[in-house]
């Protein structure tokens, strides 16, 4: 389903806009990847895309309708940090079953064992932590995944493993996927439609 | 012996400040009235084995009144600060979570119960609620859930702007299920911590205000009774009637936020640096 942002105007201090006037469009099923220097507004607009930020005016359609105010997002957003995006306080079971309960074969093919479920966030690694973010937001319901720097701060093997997965899962399933990132480089590798940022407005 | 480590050391000293806290409480609901009673065979006995805090001017055993003095203490203390961190609570999470109005009244609230000086307020209160033990404790409830009301406040700010908060609305779970899985379970240490160390004082805000008349009635063996009888009986060289039941009073106090402290640091060991 084809995700849509018009004219969308935001900024975290009064006067001070982050995000003015930008739109963009991205097709049902498609690979595309954003791409702009550090600190130019990707994550704003990654946060305003997913349904995770409220921006000052302008809209966001998907499948020709605003996002929904309540219920599960069909739009997923995996970010940079995955020890910030899981509760401190809970084993990862219990993290993933918030989203949905995937069968062992899904876990097995996201290369999570099962006996990570029963560890704390603190008790796994970055990269194995992420495997946890990407298989959460691969919910049935999900419709479009905005990948937000998500294998910025991993080791270069475990960023391919990390694509090599979400790639996977996204065209089997016919999930669209937008990449954002500074990296020339992986925007080219994992998308077929490079979006600069800074021309989008 | 092995040596403990801190965080065992911290957690057996809890476990045995709570076990005697809760032996003067146990101790004086189970002190028979007979042992009350005033006996004028044995008037103004200083301290000595058969009593060991001496007796008073109407032959009552002052060690008996004592433990039911704190006693009595305790129960009210634990009403008083329950209800204070309750409204704590309440208040602090409504002031995080709700629009920016609610937030303003709250901490307009906050900053005017801080305003004023609280005895007087106990007092103007108690006096309002026709005194009694019921007067009392809703007046130090009243006065003391500002700071913790604050702490909660700032807890709740902190963690809803989490990712992991955004990132839950976005599977569709709603504000309560967020409040009650994600938020309170953060908070409830503080809570636990709040409640505790509000104890020692609405302990001595009691045994204050019925010292001055405004608490407890005449009757009870309150240790604010307790002292303020002692005051005509002092210059008579009856020190025992006044100093004993004052340092019980104030090892009670120690004690209970001592062991809020170390639960504390057991709960938060980053913040306390244990």
């Amino acid at each position: 389903m084809r995700i849509e942002a018009r004219n969308i105007v935001f900024g975290y201090t009064k006067g001070k806009k982050v995000l003015d006037g930008v739109s963009l469009a991205i097709e049902a099923g498609a690979r595309a990847a954003l791409v702009g220097p550090s600190g130019c507004g990707k994550s704003t607009l990654s946060q305003i895309l997913a349904g995770a930020l409220k921006p000052e005016s302008g809209e966001v359609l998907f499948a020709g309708k605003p996002l929904p105010g309540r219920g599960f997002c069909p739009v997923q957003l995996i970010r940079q940090h995955p020890e910030k995006a899981v509760n401190p306080r809970w084993k990862l079971g219990r993290t993933l079953a918030e989203a949905w309960s995937p069968d062992d074969g899904f876990l097995a093919a996201m290369g999570i064992e099962k006996a990570w479920l029963d560890r704390y966030p603190a008790e796994l690694s970055g990269g194995e932590l992420q495997r946890f973010c990407i298989a959460r937001a691969l919910a049935p319901e999900t419709r479009f995944i905005i990948a937000d720097e998500m294998s910025t701060m991993l080791d270069v093997i475990t960023q391919a493993q990390l694509w090599e997965l979400l790639l996977r899962a996204a065209s089997s399933r016919g999930l669209g996927i937008l990449a954002v990132t500074h990296s020339e480089r992986l925007a080219a590798h994992v998308s077929t439609r490079v979006i600069d940022f800074g021309a989008l407005g | 012996m092995k040596r403990l480590n801190r965080r065992a050391a911290a957690a057996v000293g809890s476990a045995v400040m709570l076990v005697l806290v809760l032996a003067v409480y146990i101790g004086g609901a189970m002190i028979p009235d007979a042992a009350l009673q005033a006996d004028f065979s044995r008037r103004g006995l200083a301290p000595s084995a058969a009593h060991l805090f001496g007796t008073d001017f109407l032959g009552r055993d002052m060690f008996a009144r004592t433990v039911k003095g704190l006693s009595l203490s305790l129960a009210v203390g634990a009403a008083a600060s329950g209800m204070s961190a309750v409204i704590a609570l309440v208040i602090g999470v409504a002031a995080a979570m709700g629009r920016n109005a609610v937030d303003h009244a709250a901490n307009w609230f906050v900053d005017l119960f801080m305003s004023v000086p609280h005895t007087v307020l106990i007092i103007l209160i108690s006096i309002a609620l026709a005194r009694g033990a019921a007067g009392m404790m809703v007046g130090v409830a009243l006065t003391h859930w500002t700071g913790l009301a604050r702490v909660i406040r700032g807890e709740v700010l902190q963690i809803r702007a989490q990712q992991y908060i955004t990132a839950s609305r976005g599977f569709g779970k709603g504000p309560l299920w967020i409040a009650r899985r994600h938020i309170l379970p953060h908070v409830a240490p503080q809570f636990l911590i709040g409640l505790v160390l509000l104890f020692p004082h609405a302990i001595m805000h009691e045994s204050g205000l019925t010292f001055l008349g405004f608490g407890l009635p005449p009757e009870q063996p309150a240790i604010g009774i307790i002292l303020s009888e002692s005051m005509k009986y002092i210059s008579s060289g009856m020190v025992w009637l006044a100093v004993f039941p004052g340092l019980s009073l104030a090892a009670l106090v120690l004690l209970i936020d001592r062991l809020g402290n170390t639960a504390r640091r057991l709960f938060e060991p980053r913040e306390a640096q244990l």
